[in-house]
């Protein structure tokens, strides 16, 4: 490494760049190809139309909510907005107390009641289970690549029922006498068995489906999952009674864990002694009318056959529980027990027209932004200023892929804000090149060649760059964990910009000054080159291959470089070699003196524009140690 | 013209021409002082902030794309459905906003309705928007969060980096002007306070900061050379940086400002009220300010915590009692020496060692030899 050319390496570092830029564009257009992705970013509703909503979490009493919990509450909302039919909304938790919810178009009333009403957890008694099989043959139709077996045993139980009519209230007998508890078989009027031997099991329950379900009444219901329909009695223990729940592996009597995994329900004191009632009811009693159901939400969630009368309101469900599903199950308990309704807190209709002329207008201001940006490089940079263009063009290319990855990957959509984050980073990126560019300026001023203020001026913009960038990505973090709403996309953007922006700097930028310093129409100033004698303000002479210098007078023009702050406090960058064929042959004391502060006086500059930095650094370092070394002395 | 930025940036560099940034701060600081005073004053004064409706609560609907432009025509609308006076204002050519207060379900549902037909357009053109009362204090405590996270978390990092408080509490410092100064802008001025607009003033916070790093890394730079000379004083090195970094900090601000102008333009004149608008705009303003707090505030600030220092003022004196006997006289604020003509001109030698320091030459000497057996 140490001993490549600045020009080799640079070309390396490009060719680096070439590599990543490609590597982005080819897992993108793959992407495409495969119609998982698209080139275009994807936009968010207030550039596409659409509704958005947040919404906040009301519990009753005050009580907190935690994440899981909230987490529970949008995985309830979005099975609603998916069973109501709505496609593409999207539901997020925003700073963990908010609940964002996107759709296309107008929601309609009763979607709008259905995000916003709370999800009720209840414990039913089953009075009839029935496999619905209908359901089970849209399965079968959905997934063709079952096993055959399973296919063969599904169809066999589809061909024994075979009766495709709908069942009347007639057809069934009236109860004999009034129900006495939860699980008597009264409950069941002829019109509640038609209803059960009716109904088709879905994930989707209509508004007036759920405003009928009164606790009081037996309910038709199913688990969404399996298939099984219920017909169930009156609400036997609400979910408001359940105090905690937690998962974890099963003890046997002895205390040992029996490596299976179960779900401990904790009730309160009025929940225990309904559980306590019911379940010492349910244990007598025939399959399948010694199961109970557990609602949530007007689904059957799962249901547990009742294996001993639980007194202690800490009743355990075992199965075949995966570690998830356990702790699925205990999660959707602790929902159970504080019923989460939501208020909407803002509300935002853009229509798709005003999408339109966002979007547009949003592009238009960014390539006004970027038009003004070039021309200002240019006027002040000169042909320099197309390397901050092409720059500009190259950081905007790679955002502009980096979005639309972000998008297939994680659904990043682009917002009106995300779009002015994008256009304030154009001056943020651009600023960069300006750092870059003041201290090759200065460094050339020092009197340096070009190559040699290139590498001397990069060594020490890199470290500033560095330095301001991270304020930048300390903001965009911060802004994005505390935002909320739209402007999130405004603090995302404006992270990743900066980040783009020091992979730029460090990966094309320097190494296209690198290469571009040995270029004759730079490096001997030629007009308009941005280099230019002119342009520096500074009287300087082409020296030969690529060298500047000052004027040898005898006056004061060169001395200035001497005593002038500059030379002095360039300290540190070896400002004024003792080599160098600009110095002044003037001997004075006052050089004498100078001499100790330059750091590197064993070196001539011939021999210091072939080192790398890393080399420059070291003699550097060695120097200013001694040079500490000789204060101290002098100290004394 | 820009051959003339060029050979000012070149006399800013070395010290021939120089703007007493420093020298001059107790003027700045008063200058702020009053600023500070009129910004807390000015809110009292006006009766707070013109707050968004996102602070307040209510309904907003947006029509856009209409030929029609007419107030009344909304006004009317919300009237007829609610019995309330809406604010109604025409923020860009073609785009109608209307504010009410806050309305149920179904009449956002009519005043949109009412719009539609009022003014002649299509349910696509309707866009609303409803906040509840809340909605803002949440926003303004979450931003407050992230405010006091970002200020905490930056005084760590620019402490650790500069490996000084000094530095870190200067910018901080300097910091507070900024948001003081931006909010009695906006008090001033009555622009409307959105959470786009606070948003924007957190992303000042932010760029203030930045063009406060490039110009505290460049003095950062110059002090530490400061003890191994003699010819210039603490403040003028000071004063050379931010002079140094001067085109920097024009160019930064004019490349910061140029794609922000963009936007306001678009965000203001054509798109009327809204998110580009609000972000815009503070930042416009914070911009501005935050570069200017940087030159005046912050730097200065900087040189006046330190300057007191003992190590500072005893090389502050040497310096000055050798310029005494050096038969310097003038020098420009950056600390370039100048002539009886006010010509720049190089620093005299240093006056010769008095007899007794024919000794310390020797010691030195010795310790050039010595210093590479110490490594």
């Amino acid at each position: 490494m140490a001993t490549r050319t600045p020009a080799a390496h640079a070309r390396g570092v490009l060719i680096g760049l070439l590599v990543l830029l490609l590597g982005m564009g080819g897992l993108l257009a793959f992407a495409v190809q495969d119609g998982r992705a698209q080139w275009a970013p994807l936009l968010a509703l207030d550039l596409e139309g659409g509704t958005q909503m947040v919404l906040s979490p009301q519990v009753d009493g005050g009580e907190e909510i935690d994440e899981e919990q909230l987490q529970q509450a949008v995985e309830v909302i979005r099975q609603r907005v998916d069973g109501s039919g709505v496609t593409e909304a999207e539901i997020t938790t925003q700073g963990g107390e908010n609940v964002v919810v996107g759709l296309p178009g107008t929601p309609d009333a009763e979607t709008r009641e259905l995000i916003q009403a709370s999800a009720d957890m209840e414990f039913r008694p089953v009075l009839r289970a029935e496999q619905d099989m209908a359901f089970l043959e849209e399965l079968l139709a959905e997934e063709e690549d079952l096993s055959e077996e399973d296919a063969e045993a599904l169809e066999e139980q589809l061909d024994g029922t075979e009766e495709e009519e709908q069942a009347q209230p007639e057809d069934f007998e009236e109860p004999t006498a009034e129900p006495e508890n939860g699980s008597d078989p009264n409950w069941i009027t002829p019109q509640v068995a038609a209803d059960f031997a009716n109904f088709e099991c879905s994930s989707e329950i209509s508004l007036e489906d759920r405003a009928e379900s009164s606790p009081d009444e037996p309910l038709v219901s199913c688990d969404p999952e399996s298939g099984m329909k219920y017909l169930l009695g009156p609400v036997a223990v609400p979910g408001t009674n359940i105090e905690d729940s937690s998962f974890g592996m099963e003890q046997s009597g002895a205390g040992q864990s029996t490596g299976r995994w179960a779900v401990t329900i904790n009730f309160d004191a009025e929940g225990t002694e309904a559980f306590s009632d019911t379940t010492t009811r349910l244990l007598g009693l025939e399959a399948p009318r010694n199961q109970f159901a557990i609602m949530l939400d007007g689904q059957v969630i799962s249901a547990p056959t009742t294996q001993a009368a639980i007194v202690d309101g800490r009743p355990q469900i075992t199965g075949d529980f995966t570690e998830d599903e356990a702790r699925g199950l205990s999660e959707q308990l602790r929902y159970g027990s504080l019923p989460i309704s939501f208020e909407i807190e803002s509300e935002q209709q853009i229509s798709a027209t005003l999408g339109e002329e966002q979007l547009r207008l949003g592009l238009l201001a960014g390539i006004i932004g970027l038009v003004l940006v070039a021309g200002y490089a240019l006027f002040q940079y000169r042909t320099l200023g197309l390397v901050t263009i092409v720059s500009l063009v190259v950081a905007g290319v790679m955002t502009w892929w980096a979005i639309a990855l972000l998008g297939w990957s994680d659904g990043y959509r682009l917002s009106l804000a995300g779009i002015a984050g994008l256009i304030v980073a154009i001056g943020l990126t651009a600023d960069s090149f300006i750092v870059y560019f003041e201290r090759i300026k200065d460094e050339l001023r020092e009197g340096r060649s070009l190559p040699g203020a290139v590498e001397a001026g990069w060594s020490r913009a890199r470290r500033t760059i560095l330095a301001s960038k991270a304020v930048n990505v300390i903001a965009a973090v911060v802004l994005y964990l505390v935002a909320v709403g739209n402007v999130r996309g405004f603090a995302f953007t404006l992270g990743l910009t900066a980040i783009i922006d020091v992979i730029l700097v460090f990966l094309f930028t320097h190494p296209l000054m690198q290469l571009v310093a040995r270029r004759k129409f730079f490096a001997a100033g030629k007009k308009f080159s941005g280099l230019s004698e002119k342009e520096l303000g500074v009287d300087v002479l082409y020296r030969g291959s690529g060298r500047f210098g000052r004027r040898q007078q005898s006056g004061s023009a060169e001395t200035l470089s001497q005593s002038a702050p500059a030379a002095a406090l360039a300290g540190t960058s070896a400002g004024s070699l003792p080599s160098s064929p600009l110095r002044p042959s003037a001997g004075a004391a006052g050089d004498a003196r100078e001499d100790r502060v330059q750091e590197v006086p064993e070196i001539s500059e011939s021999e210091w524009s072939q080192m790398t930095i890393a080399e420059r650094r070291r003699a550097r370092a060695a120097a200013s140690r001694q040079q500490d070394t000789d204060e101290t002395e002098e100290g004394r | 013209m820009a051959a003339n930025f060029a050979k000012a940036g070149n006399q800013l560099y070395t010290g021939e021409r120089a703007y007493p940034f420093i020298q001059r701060s107790n003027l700045w600081f008063i200058l702020a002082a009053v600023l500070i005073l009129a910004s807390i004053a000015v809110p009292f004064f006006r009766g707070g902030f013109n707050l968004g409706i996102e602070f307040t609560g209510g309904s907003e609907f947006t029509v856009s794309q209409t030929e029609n432009t007419d107030i009344a025509v909304g006004q009317d609308a919300v009237e007829e459905v609610s019995g309330q006076e809406a604010i109604v204002t025409n923020v860009a050519p073609g785009t109608v906003r209307v504010q009410t207060e806050e309305l149920s379900d179904t009449e956002t549902l009519e005043v949109a309705d009412a719009l539609q037909q009022g003014y002649g357009v299509s349910a696509e053109q309707v866009s609303s928007t409803f906040i509840g009362p809340v909605w803002g204090e949440q926003i303004s405590e979450q931003m407050l969060l992230g405010l006091i996270v970002f200020v905490v978390l930056v005084a760590l990092y620019m402490a650790f980096y500069f490996r000084t408080w000094t530095m870190s509490i200067a910018a901080m410092l300097g910091l507070a002007f900024v948001v003081i100064v931006t909010v009695g802008i906006y008090a001033a001025t009555g622009f409307e306070v959105t959470p786009s607009a606070i948003i924007g003033f957190l992303t000042i916070l932010s760029y203030a900061l930045y063009d406060t790093m490039v110009v505290f890394d460049k003095i950062r730079e110059n002090v530490d050379g400061l003890r191994s000379q003699l010819d210039q004083t603490f403040t003028e090195r000071v004063n050379l940086a931010v002079n140094q970094t001067l085109v920097r900090s024009i160019n930064t601000s004019v490349v910061g400002i140029l794609p922000v102008g963009s936007i306001l333009f678009i965000g203001s004149l054509l798109l009327g009220a809204g998110t580009l608008r609000d972000i815009s705009l503070s930042l416009f303003v914070g911009i501005i300010v935050g570069t200017l707090a940087t030159i005046f505030i912050q730097a200065p600030l900087y040189a006046r915590m330190r300057r007191n220092d003992t190590a500072i003022r005893s090389h502050t004196a040497e310096v000055l009692a050798l310029r005494e006997q050096r038969g310097v006289h003038a020098v420009t604020s950056s600390g370039m020496a100048l002539d009886a003509a006010g010509q720049p001109t190089v620093f005299p030698p240093l006056p010769e060692p008095e007899p007794e320091g024919e000794l310390e030459d020797d010691d030195e000497y010795q310790v050039i030899i010595q210093a590479p057996h110490e490594h």
